[in-house]
Formats: structure tokens, sequence, C-alpha cells
């Protein structure tokens, strides 16, 4: 799509992205330095950014991983620039060590500002876990704001600069799916002129241990201040009567979930309505203020009970006695998302009215058809990726071993093989970078009677973020596995962001290729370079550095992600197709049924495969799979 | 113009890849024009490897709503995958619901397994009918593969979107809006598309 509009001085009312929203409001903060690493749903924020970086004068990058984006976009607040540093949930526990200390020190004398953009992904649509990073901010001292809608994310990525640059220490903003992932309209402001700024360094913001105590007095100090403001902060709205039955105390996605339950059960006029966006330092003045006019609380919130615990430390401290139900109570679920149906669930039970979202009737009838034909569709790899020939291939070397493998796996498009539709090689999958980690500590259990051969996997882009440290531990510590690198050149998952093994950056300028086998080679082990789409010849590989059966061996499987070749080149390398006279249909099916390519289809009677054209991107992988012979492919004149 | 209803809830669903994101937010653009308060709900990440993806528009004349539909609120579902189709109106379906399916099936990979079935394409079709007050299947896949470009089948859904007279959406507008987010040399047959998904519905 051409529409990039979170940069356009033409319109001043526009539909943006959430993510777009929030880099709409850096922008207008004047943003000078931007790092992150992909990660969904943050992803968008660094990649629009880097979009705009030579037309706005900013630099934005793709770090190797989350601390040292944070470390980059720090120095650069430090030396007196505005900063933001983006990462999903799961980046910001990576960050954690540096961001815990730079909270203490602060920004310095400079002027500088840096905001800590975290995006939650409640439901783990795509993560691995619903972490909620709104935890850390107390944890780590740092001020935390929490939009609710996407006008407030562009509002609120500004607000969180000027109060970053106010008290000199990073602000975090969490956005989360239904934010980042949600569009709506923005009413835009101007974009500052952008002014020649000289990069400064405060010499005095450093921290040293010997300084943590009096640091850490100084951030409660600066916290409390932040407090105060915080209290009469505009982001914060209550809507309802004065004295309401009872009050919804709602931040993020729990806003709209609770106004629209509100409104659908008609309880405008018992029912008030706190909208809390200022999370951390807890205006606790403002909620005991409201909370000591109303019946009884019900907070609002997805995931953990944050605010319904702040909201109860407030009631109580201030020794105000009132009920406050939620997740302790259990009228709202300890994990997920919220919706607007847990928010009708919850208030239909405590107000005692009822909620019919549908007809009796139009329900069982939905129920029984669902039960009937419904059935569910699964994720797996696109037609044409390489991981399906990289796990075809680990698949028939484990099973001639035996099955005598252990095999553990990485974050990224690779992680698919988890699921029914993938080969379900992994046995242990956890962190960025945990593959090898884990390998290492299986390979080191020989004198403990565990002997199995231990395979880790991990992608490119997952290499250089975590793996790196935790192979030269493997080599240091001479664990006995083999490690794969997928290497498809392609942050594929998140939406085929630059790396380190790609020769550009974020921008599109020029990098240095860092490339995987000459770093694995350094570290003087044994490197081995296959095309996981020689199927044999990958499985043979696979075993033979199986069978040297000491330290640490290393084969990177190496082809471009067929979804980045497709950008590249539209043709199709070949045309595939299958001869019906000799397919035997459901007595093989191995190709549809244990190659499993979206491409295929089915006959119904037969079970014979045939391959969906516009599906199929000429890759002739299942040519190699098929024993009779029936898939026949033809190389297309470009 | 005025909405059918207020909110109007807008589900545009179908399988990662088939392009439904950007015909929500093309539609999207065009509403926010007219003025309208928009918010759209999307998933995508995962989802996009072969998963079901769907937007949810909450459209409006009032005020802004949260990007999630509540069960059984939905107005119209406009489908690129008659199974997808189904799974919305299991969730979000009710007495009045419109659907506009795509009649083209894309296999679950479980069902390429053999570890689940496909329901026969007409038992699925009578069960679309039994749960819409009115439903709509367009040969959008079948029309762009003619075309020479199955690429463009959401294009042609969105046609029938408009041929169903549902939204408030002209196809001067929609011409408009295809004109500043494609290519030049794409715009023709995008027009084309769009024309024979407006005559399949016009034609019922």
């Amino acid at each position: 799509m051409k529409a990039e509009q979170s940069g356009s001085p033409v319109e001043s009312r526009v539909f943006l992205l959430g993510n777009e929203a929030i880099v709409r409001g850096a922008l207008e903060a004047g943003v000078d330095f931007a790092a992150g690493y992909p990660g969904t749903p943050s992803s968008e924020i660094i990649e629009r950014l880097a979009r705009q970086a030579r037309e706005r004068h900013l630099h934005a990058e793709w770090s190797t991983n989350e601390k040292v984006a944070c470390e980059g976009a720090a120095a650069a607040a430090v030396a007196g620039l505005t900063t933001l540093a983006a990462m999903k949930n799961a980046g910001l526990s990576v960050a954690l060590d540096f961001l815990t200390h730079l909270s203490l020190t602060g920004l310095g004398g400079r002027g500088g500002s840096m905001a800590v953009i975290v995006c939650d992904d409640p439901d783990a649509h795509s993560s691995g876990d619903e972490t909620d990073s709104r935890w850390l901010a107390r944890f780590a001292y740092a001020p935390l704001l929490e939009p609710t809608n996407v006008q407030e994310a562009r509002e609120m990525t500004r607000y969180a600069l000027a109060l970053s640059q106010e008290h000199a220490c990073y602000v975090m903003l969490r956005s989360y799916t239904r934010l980042s992932h949600a569009s709506s309209i923005v009413e835009l402001d101007e974009l500052p002129p952008r002014q020649e700024k000289l990069a400064d360094p405060d010499l005095n913001a450093c921290i040293t241990p010997y300084l943590g105590r009096a640091h850490h007095a100084a951030a409660l100090e600066r916290l409390e201040k932040i407090r105060r403001q915080f209290e009469a902060s505009p982001f914060n709205q209550y809507q309802g009567p004065e004295e309401p039955e009872l009050l919804l105390v709602t931040s993020g996605s729990g806003y709209f979930c609770g106004l629209e339950a509100i409104k659908l059960l008609g309880l405008e006029g018992r029912v008030g309505l706190l909208k809390l966006a200022t999370i951390w330092p807890f205006p606790r003045d403002l909620v005991r203020a409201r909370a000591a006019k109303a019946g009884r609380l019900l907070v609002l919130e997805e995931v953990d009970p944050v605010l319904e615990l702040l909201v109860k430390e407030a009631l109580s401290d201030a020794g105000l006695c009132l009920p406050v139900l939620g997740k302790g109570s259990g009228h709202v679920p300890l994990y997920g998302e919220i919706t607007p149906d847990r928010a009708l669930a919850a208030l239909s039970e405590i107000m005692g009215v009822a909620y019919q979202g549908r007809s009796a009737a139009y329900a069982q009838k939905a129920g029984r058809l669902e039960q009937e034909l419904l059935v569910s569709r699964g994720l797996t790899w696109c037609p044409g990726c390489p991981h399906r020939a990289s796990f075809w291939a680990l698949d028939r070397a484990v099973k001639a071993e035996g099955g005598q493998v252990f095999v553990t796996g990485d974050i990224g498009c690779y992680t698919l093989d988890v699921f029914p539709e993938g080969k379900c090689q992994m046995n242990l999958l956890h962190a960025m970078g945990s593959s090898v980690g884990l390998a290492a500590g299986l390979g080191q259990l020989g004198q403990f009677g565990f002997n199995k051969p231990v395979v880790s996997i991990c992608g490119d882009s997952t290499f250089y973020h975590a793996v790196l440290p935790g192979l030269v531990n493997a080599v240091y510590n001479q664990a006995d596995l083999i490690h794969v690198v997928l290497d498809n050149a392609a942050t594929a998952m998140t939406g085929f962001q630059a790396h380190p093994g790609v020769g550009y950056n974020a921008m599109g300028q020029k990098a240095p290729r860092i490339d995987v086998e000459k770093v694995c080679q350094a570290l003087g082990v044994p490197v081995e370079v296959a095309d996981p789409f020689d199927l044999r010849g990958t499985t043979k590989k696979i075993r033979e550095l199986i069978s040297l059966g000491k330290g640490v061996r290393i084969l990177i499987l190496r082809r471009t992600c067929e979804l980045v070749r497709m950008k590249q080149d539209k043709n199709k390398p070949y045309l595939v197709r299958v001869n019906p006279d000799k397919c035997k249909g459901s007595e093989c099916g191995i190709c549809y049924g244990s190659l499993r390519c979206p491409a295929f289809e089915q006959e119904a009677e037969t079970g014979r495969a045939s391959i969906r054209q516009e599906s199929c991107p000429g890759c002739g992988l299942c040519v190699q799979v098929c024993p009779f012979k029936a898939i026949e492919k033809q190389e297309v004149a470009s | 113009m005025s909405l059918a209803h207020d909110p109007y809830n807008l589900i545009v669903c179908g399988v990662g890849g088939q392009g439904n994101i950007l015909i929500a937010r093309l539609i999207g653009r065009i509403l926010a024009r007219q003025g309208c308060f928009l918010t759209i709900g999307e998933t995508f990440g995962a989802a996009q490897r072969g998963g079901s993806v769907f937007s949810s528009m909450r459209i409006s004349r009032q005020g802004y709503l949260g990007p999630l539909i509540p069960q059984g609120q939905a107005h119209l579902i406009l489908s690129m995958e008659p199974l997808e189709t189904l799974r919305m109106l299991s969730l979000f379906g009710n007495d009045q619901v419109q659907s506009i399916s795509n009649t083209q099936s894309v296999l679950p990979v479980g069902v390429l397994a053999g570890r689940s079935q496909y329901p026969p394409l007409a038992r699925l079709q009578e069960a679309i009918s039994e749960l819409s007050a009115r439903a709509w299947f367009v040969d959008a896949t079948v029309k762009a593969v003619e075309l020479g470009a199955p690429i463009v089948s959401n294009i042609v859904l969105l046609g029938a979107l408009l041929g169903s007279g549902a939204l408030p959406v002209s196809p001067e507008e929609v011409r408009q809006e295809m004109e500043s987010t494609f290519p030049a040399g794409k715009l023709a047959l995008n027009q084309k598309a769009l024309n024979l998904g407006m005559e399949a519905l016009q034609a019922h």
C-alpha cells in the first residue's frame, strides 16, 4: 500500500494504525533517534520511523536485540536527543537489566528524553505468553502510561517524551495488540520544523555501584513528583453519575469494553466509568476520591490484576473499606484479553441485569452447525517455505537414528513446527536464543547418563539476537550438540525486517553483512552448509554431524524465505503439476498428508492430489517426495 | 448517507494472505473521509501463516467504539472463504445478519493431513444461508483467475459489497480510493475486478 500517512503534513484527520499513531506522536515530539527489535505487535513502529528517517533527519535502527536498542536510545538521550525504543513484551524482559539501572540514574542534564514503547499481546495471538508488562514499571521505577485508543496513542507518545524531558528519566508507554493493531481516525498536529541538534553527552549521567542507594532515593522522589502530576492528568477521565452504585475502574482495552457493556445493559444512570491512562506512579488520590462516592468498585482490565491491586492498596492505605470486585472476586478472568463479552458478563452479574446478545433459537442453530461442520484452521508454513524442507529432512534424520535425538527450538517462523500441522520435532522451546542454551545444558549431561544426540535450531535473526552468547558458551564449556541455523535471509515472522545478515539496515541503506557462516567458523568448530531443498543431502549432513559425536557442530541451512524471493522475482521457477495417471491417491498421500504444503488439494473420492496453481510458488520441493514420480516440474522461462 | 444500524458492525474475514486487511482498510479510509467514527480491529502476525484472520469494523456516526465486536452483534460478514464465513457466523451471527462469501474453499492443512474433514461445499453454503438473514455467494476467485490475477479476488469481493448496497459507499469513492492506494499500472485490473464483483451481486 502506498498510504504513508504517519508523516503526511497534508491532511489533519487521517486513518492510522495504533502503531502509526505512536510514530506520529513521536514525530510531532521531534524524535531524533529510534531503535528496536521486531516483535508482534510492535514491529510497525521502527519500520515506519525508518521509512521517514531521511525526510525527517532522524536515525532509526533495527538493533540486534532489545537491550542494545534501549542502550542506544538511552545514550542518545543522555546526549540531549529525543529518543525512543520499541519492543514487544518479551523484549522488555531482555532489556530489563539495563532499564532497571537507567531509571535510577536518569538521563542526565542535557534535556534529552526517552520513551520505552512496549507492546503487550494479551491472548498471546503472536507470542509464547501473555506477560503483562505493567508490573515491570513499578519494578523498574519507571513512569507508565497506557493509552486507550488510537488518538490517545499519538497524544500520549508526545506526552511521554515531554514528561521524560521534564524529569530526565525514561517513560514507559504500554500498548497492546488491540491498540497497536487497531486503526482509527487521528487528528494530527503540525510536525515541528527540523532543527539542527548537536549531540553533547552529559559526562555525569553514569552510575557507580556505590551510589546505588542515593540514586534509589532520588528515583523515589522523582516518582512522587510525577504522581502529583498524574493526579490532575487530563488523560484520566470520569463519566457517569456523581454517586454511582458501581464504579468501573478501567485502563487500556478495558475502557471501551466497559463503555460498551454499560450502554448495552442500559446502566448509564447507575454505573460510573473511570478511565485511567497514567498507571504508575498510581494516581491514588483521584481513585480514592471517586471511590468514596461509589457503592462498590469493579476493576476491568486484561491479564494480571495490576490495576486491581493498586486500587486495593490505595483504598486500604486510606482506610477506605469498599468491595473491590474484579479478578479477585472471580468476575473477570485472570488470563486472556478483555472483551466486550467479558465486560458484559461481569457487569450483568454484578448489577443483576440480564443480557442476551442474540436469540436463543439462533444461538442453538449456530451451535448445532458449528458442531457439525466447523473445523479448525491450524497455522503452517507458506507454500515454498524452506523451513518445511528443513524439518522434513530433520524428521528423516531423527527417524533414521531410531528417534533417539533430542531437539530444542527457538522463536521464529520455524516455531510453527510445534503445531500439529508442522513436523512436531521440537521437544523444548522457550525464549529467543534458548535453543542453544538449553541444548548446551542437555549436551553436558553425559556423566549423569543422558547421552542422546541434541540438536538445537534457530533462525538467522534469532542467531544475532541471543543465540550468539549461548553458542560461545556451548563451545567454551565443550557441550555436545549440533546447532542448526535456518538462514532464510529474513526476520520473516514479523514482516521481513533487516538484520545484520542481510547487507542493508532499517533505513534501507547498504550495511556490512555479517555472515553467519564466518561467525561460526571463528568459533573453531565444524561448520557445514546445505540447501534444505536438497532433502537427501540435508538429511545426510545432519546424520554425519550426529555421528561425529563430540563437541559443538554447526549446520547452516541456507535458502531465502519464499516470500522474500517472490518480492524480488514474481515468476515461478517451475510449473509444478500432478500427473493424475501416476498419482496413487489416498493409498499414498505423502505430498498433502505428510509434506503438507497448503498449495495441494485432494480429490474427494480418489484422494488424488492436485496443485492449486494460484497458491503454488513453483518451488518444486514436492517433486522430491513423491515416490511414484507423479509430480512433474517444468522450468518456466523467465 | 445513513447507516442501516448504528453502530454498524462489519466483519471482513478470510485466510492469512487473502488480502482481507487491504479491503477493510480501503473501506475504512472511505468511511473516515465521510466523517464516520470508525475503529478497525485486527490481529496480524502469526495468524497470517495460513490461519483464520478477520478485521472487525465498528462504524458509527455517534462516536468511537472499541475494536472488538460483542458476540452475536455483527451486521454483515464479508468473507474470502466459506468455512470462515461459518466460523464468523457462529461467533457473531444473529437473526438479522447478512453475509457475502467467496465460493472458493481453502483447505486447512489439518484436512490435507487427514486429521479433519472439510464440509461438502453445498452443505456449507446451506448452513451459511441458514445462519444469514440474507446470504450472497460470489465466485470471486474464479473471476479473478479469469482476469489472470487471482490476487484481486479480494477486490471482486469488495465489488460485491458495493453491489449489495449494504454500506453507504459509492463505486466512485472506491475508484478514487484505489487511485490513491494502488500503483497506476494496477488500476485498470483492479477496476475490472471491482466491476465484476458489482455485476455478480446485481445479477442476484
